[in-house]
């Protein structure tokens, strides 16, 4: 039987409030300035682009030939561009692609990159042979080389006729405006560095008394992959996804300059640059606007990266 | 060491045999070519010729086979969209081009990434170390076509100094502004790389010897801390060449440089396909020997470091 013991009479000096490490975490990431800077920016991007169609003065692919290459004016704030397009409600139109593609991006990462990662980790053998070469021969080369010729060639069979699954895709791909096969290109390369990441998490943390000792009380693979070793992944997880965020806004980017992304007139902000590169001769502010909204949000996520893995992973801090 | 390299060299080729077959199967399963693409649809008949001119109609093994063994002996094939012109022939046009503008980029890179590293970790959390971070995240992070266009607004239409495009050479003005936007890249994770690996390197006890022992603050960074500092700094080269060329996918095409990446980017547009697969070979096997040169090196300037 335990007793209660009886509540001593003398002041017990008060204790530190434990501090689990997220609230830690969340402690140096406030303390970090250009990281708090830019996690309001970030904010506001996210707010921008939910609201875009309230925000925005004009539907993105309304034209006015009057009104073309405007300079910033009342009627329209950021100008018009050479089909006399509202810059500034193509630009707030087009901060949804790019934050589309960043959600994308994380999901294949907690989707495709952690559990392959923590497979290849815990169950080793084979699988993860197989796993950790093809994460090896594919990021052995640049990102966007392989990413052109897969999209090259997703362009050209889904701009076909299909039939069956491939019609599917195809439809599907449609209706986004070509946003389906940049999401699948990407999908192609973006969960390796976490993949491998987590392996070797996971190769070192399999080692640990605590995961000894949950298999020692009975505890499945699967529950030890899922209850202990995961949430012990997530913090790098968590940095690494942020680092590779404005990679893959870039990426979109550039493959809608060249014309590999998204289809006009949906307004990517690659497709603004490529016009505005067009024009930037004698309407520089077509290029400058969207160019510069491009590095903000790029810089931004890049800062909080930066935030992040300091706050989340003191040992990576040099200084 | 030798059994090493053997091992290396030996590993590339699976490694390169996968990415060509990869690349050689999607390129064949892509469809058309820029035959397809023209106004008038061409007769059956003339693209049945272009089929057999090109053998497109041989066994998909066959043309796999024939190309690998061409391509042993250095020849691409021909390009579908300058008829006249074979894949080898293009390579070696655009390459010199590239490769100048590249190595120009590179010595940029060393010559402002290093310096701005070790100053910023010489003067750490001072107003230089964070003018220089927010220089470095803003070069990793601004994508090739971002920086070459605001560098054309800026430094050849607001302020006419420099030509706004084309390629003269290296000793012609039209060089600075696409060596700036493709080395400002590289240059960037140069500096972050050196800056965390000079303090890192400012922990250790010799440091704290050489400052004891009198030595100028100068020549402890310089002679002390600069040289172990800078091995980590070496493995970064295989990034920052795989930077240089996707860089000059957009740089070259648009700054009006008649290099390879431009030309890269017409053959994807274009839909010449045996120009796109001679390319990313090249690309890849550039990449491979690099990546393994840094691997060797690595051994030479650190001996502490053994392959076995």
């Amino acid at each position: 039987m335990i007793q209660r013991i009886p509540a001593l009479a003398v002041d017990v000096p008060a204790v530190r409030p434990s501090r689990s490490l997220w609230r830690d975490a969340w402690r140096r990431v406030i303390a970090n300035r250009p990281a708090v800077v830019s996690l309001v920016l970030v904010l506001l991007l996210i707010a921008t682009a939910l609201l875009a169609n309230f925000l925005a003065p004009y539907p993105f692919a309304q034209q006015d030939l009057d009104q073309t290459d405007l300079g910033p004016s009342a009627a329209h704030l950021l100008g018009t561009d050479q089909l006399g397009r509202d810059l500034l409600s193509r630009l707030l139109y087009g901060s949804r692609i790019s934050l589309a593609v960043a959600l994308v991006d994380v999901l294949i990462v907690v989707v495709i990159g952690l559990p392959l990662g923590l497979f290849a980790g815990f169950l080793g053998g084979r699988i993860d042979t197989i796993i950790m070469r093809t994460v090896d021969i594919l990021l052995a080369f640049p990102n966007l080389l392989l990413i052109i010729v897969v999209i090259t060639y997703l362009r050209a069979v889904l701009d076909l006729p299909q039939s069956g699954f491939m019609a599917v895709v195809g439809g599907l791909d449609n209706i986004t405006g070509g946003l389906l096969g940049v999401f699948i290109a990407l999908g192609l390369v973006s969960w390796l560095t976490v993949a491998r990441l987590v392996r070797g998490q996971v190769l070192s943390l399999k080692e640990m008394q605590f995961v000894e000792a949950a298999r020692m009380v009975g505890a499945s693979s699967g529950r030890i992959m899922l209850r202990h070793l995961l949430p012990n992944t997530l913090a790098p997880v968590i940095v690494a996804a942020t680092f590779g965020i404005p990679g893959a806004i870039a990426t979109e980017a550039g493959l809608s300059f060249l014309g590999l992304g998204v289809r006009p007139p949906l307004p990517s902000w690659g497709i603004l640059i490529a016009e505005g590169v067009r024009s930037m001769r004698a309407f520089p502010h077509e290029l400058i606007v969207p160019a510069s909204a491009l590095a903000i949000t790029l810089i931004c996520f890049s800062f909080l990266g930066d935030g992040l893995r300091d706050a989340l992973d003191p040992k990576l801090k040099v200084d | 060491m030798t059994t090493y390299i053997l091992r290396r060299v030996l590993w590339m080729i699976p490694s390169l045999l996968i990415v060509f077959t990869i690349t050689f199967l999607l390129v064949h399963a892509t469809p058309g070519g820029p035959w397809d693409e023209s106004e008038k649809p061409l007769p059956e008949a003339v693209k049945q010729n272009l089929n057999k001119q090109y053998h497109l109609d041989d066994p998909l093994w066959k043309q796999y086979t024939d190309y690998l063994v061409n391509a042993l002996h250095g020849d691409f094939g021909p390009s579908y969209r300058f008829v006249e012109r074979s894949v080898t022939d293009i390579v070696q046009q655009t390459l010199p081009v590239s490769a100048q503008l590249g190595a120009l980029a590179i010595l940029f890179a060393v010559i402002v990434g290093i310096p701005l590293g070790a100053l910023a970790a010489v003067k750490r959390n001072t107003w230089i170390d964070f003018t220089a971070s927010l220089i470095t995240v803003a070069g990793i992070a601004s994508p090739p076509f971002v920086r070459i266009s605001l560098l054309i607004v800026v430094f050849s239409l607001a302020l006419p100094w420099l030509p706004s495009g084309g390629w003269e050479g290296i000793w012609d003005t039209r060089v600075i502004l696409p060596t700036v936007a493709l080395g400002m890249g590289p240059a960037a994770l140069l500096a972050r790389y050196t800056r965390s690996s000079l303090l890192e390197t400012f922990t250790n006890d010799y440091m704290r010897t050489a400052q004891a022992k009198g030595l100028s603050p100068r020549a402890v960074v310089m002679y002390h801390a600069m040289k172990n500092a800078l091995i980590p700094v070496v493995t970064v080269a295989g990034v920052t060449l795989a930077n240089v060329i996707t860089g000059s996918f957009f740089i070259e095409r648009i700054y009006g440089v008649p290099g390879i990446g431009r030309m890269f980017i017409d053959s994807v547009t274009g839909r010449d396909y045996p120009l796109l697969l001679g390319l990313v070979l090249l690309f890849a096997l550039l990449i491979s020997v690099v990546n393994l040169i840094v691997d060797l090196s690595y051994a030479l300037i650190d001996p502490r470091i053994r392959y076995q």
